[in-house]
């Protein structure tokens, strides 16, 4: 060992032509940046500039030379790597063009929608221009709230069935795997199911906006369980032991030691089942209807909503099309914000309020 | 010994009733979840049979229930197999992407950037498809027509309105795609570091690394999530009732004006017309897609389940 590390003769780097042979010839490290950056300009340049949308394709093929110089230069499997890695990014790039193009079409098409009167005015007695969003946005607030009334409880407690009692039960195994099959069903066929459940006590044709809730309800449920369930299952056993030594009843510890440390994670979860619901179109259009009034009784008749009033207005826009149109383009800005601001409000709340080192 | 201790553990449990309570509590919530289950399959039975027993002259849609449900199961099919087709290879390039080729700081924003996609509403992707994307594909089809018209997929007449079952397909892409991605994602982070580093130690080029220790990882997994989105795309209501313009026809051309129509597009389509046995119909026709959509997620729960042992990836 020692006797090797002594060797006075050779010295520790091959001289520059033998370190040359050994890793063979390269591309020039700038080379694929500088091209790379080069396709990105022009890229932009033909995405949002005067010259047109071939430009993106021009793009593509200026980036595409790196992997064909590398095959002269560098050999096959060089090549190969450099194409997938272009093959790779280029599949990036066009999944954000759909994101770029609905963002960019709701938001400058709806935006010189939005104004005081579209939010303060229902469509009741409007024809052609005017009127506003105030029945659809009250509809889905209430709608929503409804639905998260009745998942909330009915989640959360089974989450806590789950984690807290069910340990290693087969009816544990069993509500996991419905939990499961719950979170597969299509969302027009949880609007036909409320929409069964409420002719039965109500008769044919019945529209009410706490059937669109229980539609709600059926989708979210599975969310907010699993989430949930993922959250009480981070909470360390040593608290909830540390907790029964003390003498403390099960239900307090619960209550008090287990719930407390996955509140944050528990409300994220919430939001974004919210989040995931509020934009919910099938179910309501099913059960809740639409209407053109303003109406804030859950269990008494139709019940605009948000996505259904922006199905309506652009299916059937009547005559004129034009102002009923608009208006679909500032409900969809509108629901599109909410949405996002719901994301973000979960986002926040797992960042600043979730227990240290859990991040 | 072991009297001394169970009569410990007596004494130290005493049936209190606020643990009868809250564990009461519990169960009901979970009873509830398989008493919702069973209820949307009781009810959609229940409301869905007289549909499919009435006779054609009592429908509005004037035949019998198997030749009213045969077309728009094969709309379905079509138009979710398209999606996937086109969904699946993206999917895996952007998940690895994010995963393996994006620098590390940018990777989590970049996650983040494309879940921004599953939170759009679909009634948004409706209104995007029908007045952005449609126009925006018409001299695309009518390219096709001419230089592909051979084939029996592109044979034409191309539509006018870009309305097609192409359309709505590339639509439902878009909106399976960050499902697939999410879930690619996760599992192809969960490649066992020194896989991937003994793959490079040999030699390997990243590719080479992908496909010798990624890719043989997360088969099971690619698979899971690919019917995942299958199921969702099955499911998917509002882009297609908005962005098709359906007749009810059995046809391969993917971009002419006559289209097969889906399930779940005819049901938001035509439900609120509908009166009598026709809504009966209407359930019936739910309560396939119902079956269709689970027999896919169990399948793809099934090789999850299967794989979950030896693989890690679930």
């Amino acid at each position: 060992m020692t006797s090797t590390m002594q060797s006075p003769t050779s010295s520790p780097t091959p001289s520059p032509e033998i370190a040359q042979s050994l890793r063979g010839r390269s591309l020039p490290t700038w080379a694929p940046k500088a091209f790379g950056a080069a396709a990105v300009a022009l890229a932009l340049v033909g995405v949002f500039g005067p010259v047109g949308f071939w430009l993106v394709f021009v793009a593509w093929l200026v980036a595409a030379v790196i992997p064909l110089w590398s095959m002269i230069v560098e050999g096959r499997r060089k090549a190969t790597d450099r194409f997938v890695t272009l093959l790779v990014t280029t599949a990036f790039v066009i999944a954000l063009f759909p994101l770029g193009s609905i963002l960019t079409t709701v938001v400058s098409r709806g935006a010189p929608v939005l104004g005081s009167e579209f939010f303060t005015y229902s469509m009741r007695n409007i024809v052609g221009e005017g009127g506003g969003i105030y029945h659809a946005l009250m509809g889905t607030l209430l709608i929503t709230a409804a639905a998260a009334a009745i998942s909330v409880p009915i989640g959360l407690f089974t989450a806590i069935y789950l984690i807290e009692y069910g340990e290693g039960k087969r009816l544990a195994r069993w509500i996991r795997f419905l939990v499961d099959v719950m979170t597969g069903i299509p969302s027009i066929v949880a609007g036909l199911f409320a929409y069964a459940l409420f002719v039965i006590f109500f008769g044919p044709g019945v529209r009410m906006g706490i059937g669109g809730a229980v539609a709600l309800s059926v989708l979210m449920i599975p969310v907010v369980v699993r989430s949930c369930e993922e959250m009480l299952k981070l909470v360390p056993n040593e608290l909830r032991e540390a907790s029964y030594a003390l003498g403390v009843p099960k239900w307090r510890t619960i209550v008090k030691v287990v719930l407390p440390t996955a509140l944050a994670g528990i409300v994220t979860g919430v939001t974004l089942a919210v989040a995931r619901v509020i934009g919910e179109t099938a179910p309501l259009l099913i059960i809740a209807g639409l209407t053109d009034s303003v109406n804030f009784n859950l269990f008494d008749g139709r019940m605009a909503t948000l996505p259904v009033f922006t199905y309506f207005s652009i299916i059937t826009p009547g005559v004129p099309p034009g102002p009923s149109i608009e208006r679909a383009w500032g409900a969809a800005l509108v629901l599109l914000i909410i949405v996002m601001l719901l994301n973000l409000a979960a986002r926040l709340v797992s960042y600043f309020f979730s227990p240290k080192g859990e991040r | 010994m072991t009297s001394i201790q169970s009569t410990a553990r007596k004494r130290s449990t005493p049936t209190r009733p606020g643990d009868r309570i809250f564990r009461g509590t519990s169960v009901a919530a979970a009873l509830t979840i398989l008493a919702t289950l069973a209820g949307v399959a009781l009810f959609l039975t229940v409301e869905g049979i007289p549909g499919v027993l009435a006779s054609p002259d009592e429908v509005k849609h004037g035949t019998t229930f198997i030749d009213y449900v045969v077309p728009l199961v094969f709309g379905t099919l079509l138009a979710a197999v398209l999606a996937l087709a086109m969904a699946i290879p993206v999917a895996i390039g952007v998940a690895l992407y994010i995963s393996h080729y994006a620098p590390r700081r940018l990777a989590a924003t970049l996650g983040y950037v494309i879940d921004l996609l599953a939170a759009v509403p679909s009634v948004v992707y409706g209104v995007w498809g029908i007045s952005f994307l449609a126009t925006a594909l018409v001299p695309v089809y009518g390219w096709l027509e001419r230089t592909l018209g051979f084939i029996p997929l592109f044979a034409g007449p191309a539509s006018a309105t870009g309305r097609t079952i192409l359309t709505a397909s590339i639509v439902l892409a878009v909106m399976v795609l960050p499902v697939i991605t999410a879930l690619c994602r996760e599992i192809f982070l969960q490649t066992p570091r020194l896989h991937e580093e003994a793959a490079l130690a040999l030699g390997a080029t990243r590719w080479e690394m992908a496909k010798l220790a990624i890719f043989p990882y997360a088969r099971s997994g690619i698979i899971s999530a690919s019917m995942l989105g299958l199921g969702r795309a099955l499911g998917e209501t509002m882009a297609v009732a908005m962005v098709l313009s359906a007749s009810g026809v059995i046809t391969v051309n993917l971009i002419s004006s006559t289209n097969p129509s889906t399930i779940a597009a005819n049901i938001a389509l035509t439900f609120n017309e509908a009166t009598g046995l026709t809504v009966n119909a209407l359930i019936a026709s739910g309560l396939v897609l119902f079956l269709l959509t689970f027999l896919v997620n169990f399948a793809a729960r099934a090789i999850v389940e299967r794989r979950k042992d030896f693989s890690g990836a679930n």
